[in-house]
């Protein structure tokens, strides 16, 4: 018998190169674009705001860390993720605190107290988000700049002399006549009013895509999202006029977050359905609830809300939609015998 | 018809280029040879030698016991020293026979003669291949007389050649396509002169064009009729019996089938040549071919290797290592298993000697899953790896039953993708071992 003793596991010995930590590096990556954006368009106040609401998360989750005991086995940049995506979310006028308030909540409420990473139920930064709408309504919802602050602080918007309202909550004051909204044009490219991280369509969408060719999401749940979405207000649409209103279809998707939802948070891993037809009904629950929210809800913005109750649907949808195994029916018998 | 590829897989690095270049030579050991008497699935074989004894190649050392079992052929001449317990691959103590080789290689009358295949009845090619002591030399080391023996011998129409050889790093199936294709075509008439009514394929990747050519070339036209190359999509596990009957045919298999349910019969490269070896040339299963590769192997080559003969002489031969090991696995790198040290016999269903100076498993260690759905767009069973671990971890046999758990051929697709490191594939195989075991006790 040799001397040496090799390495010994149980097979497969080989492993792919992804590991957590590379895939949150790609969801940082791929939400960089619009976030420069949003520093460019809302002013350096902007890139405060993301800075406190990144390093607020990472803060209350090295916290817990160290109260709990918890041991890390890798360092996973999950939190840096949340902190992002949660920070995206508030107009550039908030106060500072209330990210700070976010971030806590997010990582240690949402996330660490139901287990931490791959455990919590819903999204972390949505449900966070959703806190905050209900608790600071106004400083949430207030996306007023001030003309005569255009500074670099304030960034291209007031010197654009951009008025407070988002084009959703536009569309929803039936009052507003349609030559007062702004083209269709501004709102892809992202020269409208909103919060940090969703008014460019285009950049998002290129962020989107970056995560696509790096497999890192796949196109299963937004496609079905904004499609079911579209259909639902495009059938709301013809029962209130009897004519189909497409701009008015191309302005609710590039208004609002649905974009940034869809792509960026719909399809957080930990709280969408695994199974591949679970994500097919996940999306068209979302495009469904959306549109409910949206069109008989009482605030313009529906996205945040529908993706954390859907989220909730998740084990139900998981448990329905588990696919038979191959050379088998559903009902456990053969199929294909011969 | 199928399409050639299946639902699921993986793209690993493929390793091949290490050894593909590399022909197949001829490796003599030189110390003892030691023969397992349990290296193929069912009933171990019973010694017909003892202590003492001598023995010469292609001698029956030991007798299959009963049907689903199979003979053990000397593959060198000398005498029997001792029949006891020694170390094989799993780490476990087999009962095996061990054999001092005295390097003379007396052969047994008979040896390696010409015979028309056509001239045998059904069942004498049967008994030829049992008494050969072929197996399944793919890796699961099946007996091969029993494969041939279907109930439903008239309803199988597709006998399949599996050559897709997706492990990564193998080369051997490769290297004897491209140097003995006649052979290979040979065994298949042969398998299929026990189906009347089946054609043969032979079913190769499309990352080796070079085999397809050659094996296409050598099938002559009148063979044509009745055989034929189909080239598959290159990825892993496009070899696993299910995947590739699907590829080929379009039927689907469960674990409860044989691949003879779906009309169909699989066998191996090494197996089709072995047949030949066996029928043709009244060569008995005495050898294979192994692949010694790996990026810690000074010399990568593909060696034919009397069965019987130890690992670490065969590194040896391939030059040693030129930096130091981390993990030697016995196989491929997706199901083979490592070992920790390398003093074991070469078996019928060896393939490869792979030694890796970097340990990935090590290095990616198991962190929380973050339900990425990785596991469940690679899984070729269909299966929800994710959900089957939860099951597996609070030991409910129940629920990894009821989500197809059992249907589970432990391919590591899934603990390749995982970007958790999670070890998937490992709880798999305890659960579905005590399964296993929990209904042999009813």
């Amino acid at each position: 018998m040799s001397e040496q003793l090799y390495h010994v596991s149980s097979s497969p010995h080989i492993r792919s190169k992804v590991t957590t930590a590379s895939i949150m590096r790609d969801v940082i990556l791929a939400l960089v674009p619009s976030c420069l954006f949003g520093v460019y368009w809302f002013g350096l106040r902007a890139l405060t705001v993301l800075a406190v609401s990144v390093i607020s998360c990472q803060a209350a989750e090295l916290l817990y860390f160290h109260i709990s005991g918890k041991k890390r086995v890798r360092y996973e940049c999950s939190a840096i993720v949340t902190g992002l995506l949660l920070g995206m979310n508030f107009p550039s006028t908030i106060p500072l605190w209330i990210p700070v308030v976010g971030g806590f909540f997010a990582i240690i409420v949402v996330k660490e107290l139901f287990g931490g990473l791959g455990n919590n139920f819903m999204n972390p930064a949505l449900a966070a988000r959703c806190f905050l709408l209900i608790c600071f309504a106004g400083p949430m919802t207030s996306f007023s700049i001030k003309a005569s602050s255009s500074n670099i602080w304030m960034g291209a918007a007031a010197a654009d002399g951009l008025s407070g309202a988002t084009p959703l909550a536009m569309i929803k004051n039936a009052g507003s006549p349609t030559d007062t909204l702004p083209r269709l044009f501004d709102m892809f490219f992202g020269f409208t009013g909103g919060v940090i991280g969703e008014t460019s369509i285009l950049f998002l969408l290129l962020g989107a895509l970056y995560l696509v060719i790096r497999k890192v999401i796949s196109l299963k749940i937004p496609l079905t999202y904004i499609f079911s979405f579209s259909v639902f207000v495009l059938i709301a649409n013809l029962i209130k006029t009897g004519t189909p209103d497409f701009t008015g279809i191309a302005r609710q998707l590039c208004g609002g977050g649905l974009v940034l939802g869809a792509f960026f948070m719909a399809t957080d891993y930990v709280t969408c359905p695994i199974t591949p037809f679970g994500k097919i009904l996940f999306g068209i629950c979302l495009g469904i609830v959306t549109a409910v929210f949206r069109l008989f809800g009482n605030n313009a913005e529906g996205v945040s809300y529908a993706i954390i109750f859907c989220n909730m649907l998740v084990p139900l949808l998981e448990k329905i939609t588990i696919p038979a195994a191959f050379g088998l029916s559903k009902k456990g018998g053969c199929v294909n015998g011969k | 018809m199928g399409k050639g590829t299946f639902r699921g897989g993986i793209h690993p690095f493929d390793g091949k280029e290490i050894s593909k270049s590399k022909p197949v030579t001829t490796f003599l050991p030189k110390g003892e040879i030691v023969f397992p008497l349990s290296q193929h699935i069912g009933a171990p074989a019973n010694s017909l030698v003892k202590p003492g004894d001598s023995v010469m190649v292609g001698q029956k050392i030991a007798e299959a016991q009963g049907f689903i079992s199979s003979c053990i052929i000397s593959s060198v001449s000398g005498t029997v020293k001792i029949i006891e317990p020694r170390p094989t691959v799993s780490g476990a103590l087999v009962e095996s026979i061990v054999i001092e080789n005295d390097n003379e290689y007396k052969k047994v009358p008979g040896f390696n003669t010409k015979k028309d295949y056509t001239k045998f009845s059904k069942s004498e090619i049967r008994t030829i291949i049992k008494e050969a002591g072929i197996v399944g030399m793919g890796g699961a080391a099946f007996p091969t007389h029993v494969k041939l023996t279907p109930k439903n011998e008239d309803d199988i129409t597709h006998v399949i050649v599996n050559a897709a050889e997706c492990e990564p790093y193998l080369t051997s199936d490769y290297r004897m396509m491209l140097e003995e294709p006649e052979s290979l075509i040979t065994g298949l008439k042969v398998i299929l002169s026990l189906f009347d009514n089946a054609k043969g394929v032979i079913a190769i990747e499309n990352n080796k064009p070079d085999c397809i050519e050659i094996v296409n070339d050598a099938i002559s036209p009148e063979d044509k009729k009745r055989i034929c190359v189909i080239p598959l999509k290159a990825k892993y596990p496009q070899g696993a019996e299910r995947n590739l009957i699907y590829a080929v045919t379009g039927r689907k298999i469960n674990s409860k089938m044989l691949p003879a349910d779906a009309g169909v019969v699989v066998n191996n490269v090494d197996t089709v040549i072995s047949i030949k070896n066996a029928v043709c040339d009244t060569v008995p299963l005495i050898r294979r071919i192994i692949t010694v590769t790996g990026d810690a192997i000074a010399h990568p080559q593909n060696f034919s290797v009397p069965i019987g003969s130890c690992y670490q002489e065969l590194i040896e031969a391939a030059g040693g290592f030129k930096s130091t090991p981390e993990k030697i696995i016995s196989g491929g790198p997706m199901m083979g298993t490592a070992l920790y040290n390398t003093c074991v016999p070469v078996t019928k269903n060896s393939s490869a000697i792979l030694a890796l100076t970097k340990d990935e498993v090590a290095q990616k260690p198991e962190t929380p899953c973050i339900r990425c759905g990785r596991c469940v767009s690679v899984c070729p069973s269909r299966l929800i790896p994710q959900r089957l671990q939860e099951f597996s971890n609070r030991f409910d046999t129940e629920s990894f039953e009821n989500n197809y758990g059992m249907e589970c051929y432990e391919c590591g697709s899934c603990t390749f993708v995982c970007p958790a490191g999670r070890q998937l594939t490992q709880s798999f195989k305890e659960t579905r071992k005590s399964i296993i075991a929990q209904r042999k006790k009813k």
